[in-house]
């Protein structure tokens, strides 16, 4: 319990001086899982919307396997980046392996399915409601599942934001395929698991309460988007009109 | 004043013994259909009973699963549904993306829409976001984007529906100058409606459904004067709803 206390009263030093170790660790961490993001969801969302209203032969297939790629164990997807990346696999010649560029793809892949099927989800509900009005208009499958991911933005946000969280707090793949090497590929969690095993907790604890901040951050931001598209969605509509009441 | 009704000239939809299937259940069975230019066609009929399959089956959105159906090109027709979808953008923007999806630059496809709103005295609301527009108001921007596209034939699934009276009113009123000034002559019109009022006073023809069958197909003054099937009977009498 004393060491506990100790632990976060260093801690919480290390955050208030802007430890330039801590600091580092914690940017290196937000960029990497912000460039996954970026990967991910500007191929998920598109797919995921065409998944959501396209209509296939293999279709069924595709959704068990995407939807079973939802649960995919990070040290997996790790390891196969790492036969895939080492100096002898297929994709050695990139040398890539143990560099911020390896994390990046890893966080990407293991939030491409999360990203595609919520995305597929949302626009396929709303296909089911309202998409025979769009094709109506004359919207063929693409330009429709485009139009309806834009008209379901909050959604998005909130899928991306997800995404994002996801990647943020993964610690299987990137120290596979990162290794996590000081000063180069040394992201949050890689830093938290070797820094507890050597027994440093002081480090450990203040870059969990950075990770804890940033998913606080997540939540808030959510919450925030929900109520902006209440808001959006109210329209002028928010202002009461007067009631006559009769006891004036 | 130009007469709601011309007289039909050409076959615009013809339907000949068109089966519609969902799973199991059959929605639309052996419809034999002919619909001529300038007709104001009401589908009347208990929940159920097939309206709105027959309406997406001549709009193009539905297949027979057999028999044949010959429809005007879908470009040529516009579709009002019971609750329009609005996309989360201006009231302008929605009516516009009607016109651009068929092929008219964005600029152009803006500025008809501005006219088509005008239309529907919805102008004021142009730039208003559509999600919060009132049931009513919604229907009036439906009907502007219908007439956005410039259609020959206009297929509407109970407009009114949902609508409080004062609305109902205005959409009815709006379908009426609808048909009545289009370029001149009488736009076709099919719609579907549990109201036999407004059947009366806008359609020209009376087509009765029910369990997907049609068992009346008459001109409006005999289809509310003269003798009907038994089912068709106890409709109109409001004991069968």
């Amino acid at each position: 319990m004393n060491s506990l206390s100790e632990s976060a009263v260093t801690a919480l030093r290390l955050i208030v001086s802007l430890d330039p170790t801590l600091i580092a660790i914690v940017l290196r961490s937000l960029a990497v899982s912000a460039c996954a993001c970026l990967l991910a969801c500007s191929v998920g969302l598109v797919l995921g919307a065409w998944l959501g209203v396209g209509r296939f032969r293999g279709r069924g297939f595709v959704l068990t396997l995407l939807n079973t790629l939802l649960a995919l164990p990070s040290v997996v997807v790790g390891l196969l980046l790492y036969l895939l990346l080492s100096r002898s696999g297929p994709l050695g010649f990139l040398g890539w392996l143990f560099s911020f560029k390896a994390m990046v793809l890893a966080q990407a892949v293991l939030v491409l399915p999360i990203v595609m099927a919520l995305t597929r989800q949302t626009v396929e509900d709303v296909e089911r409601s309202h998409g025979e009005q769009l094709r109506s208009l004359g919207a063929g499958t693409l330009i429709r599942s485009l139009l309806l991911a834009w008209d379901e933005r909050f959604a998005m946000i909130t899928i991306i934001i997800t995404a994002f969280g996801r990647a943020v707090s993964e610690v299987g793949a990137v120290m596979v395929v990162g290794g996590n090497i000081d000063g180069y590929t040394r992201v949050m969690t890689t830093a938290i698991a070797l820094e507890t095993s050597k027994g440093d907790l002081p480090l450990a604890v203040a870059l969990g309460i950075v990770l804890l901040a940033v998913v606080l951050v997540l939540n808030c931001l959510l919450s925030l988007v929900r109520r902006w598209r209440e808001r959006r969605d109210a329209g002028g509509a928010g202002r009461p009109h007067p009631v006559w009441s009769g006891t004036t | 004043m130009t007469p709601l009704i011309s007289l039909p000239t050409h076959t615009l939809f013809e339907l000949s013994g068109a089966d519609v299937y969902y799973g199991q259940v059959c929605a639309l069975h052996q419809a034999n259909l002919k619909i001529a230019a300038g007709e104001c066609v009401a589908l009347v009929g208990a929940n159920g009973s097939g309206k709105s399959t027959l309406l997406r089956v001549l709009h193009g959105l539905l297949k027979p699963s057999s028999g044949t159906a010959r429809c005007l090109s879908r470009r040529r027709q516009a579709m009002v549904f019971q609750r329009p979808y609005m996309l989360r953008t201006s009231v302008q923007n929605n009516v516009a993306l009607g016109p651009w999806l068929r092929g008219t630059r964005w600029r152009v496809a803006k500025a008809r829409a501005l006219d088509a709103l005008a239309r529907v005295e919805m102008q004021g609301l142009a730039q208003r976001n559509a999600k919060a527009l009132s049931g009513g108001q919604q229907q009036r921007v439906a009907l502007a984007q219908a007439w956005a596209l410039q259609p020959d034939v206009l297929l509407l699934d109970e407009p009114t529906a949902n609508l409080d009276p004062h609305a109902k009113r205005e959409v009815e009123t709006l379908m009426q100058e609808f048909a009545r000034h289009h370029e001149g002559r009488a736009m076709t019109m099919v719609f579907s409606s549990h109201n036999l009022g407004q059947v009366k006073r806008l359609a020209s023809r009376v087509i009765y459904l029910e369990h997907g069958r049609i068992l009346a197909d008459l001109p409006v003054d005999q289809f509310f004067d003269g003798p009907l099937p038994e089912e068709a009977h106890l409709f109109v009498k409001g004991e069968r709803i």
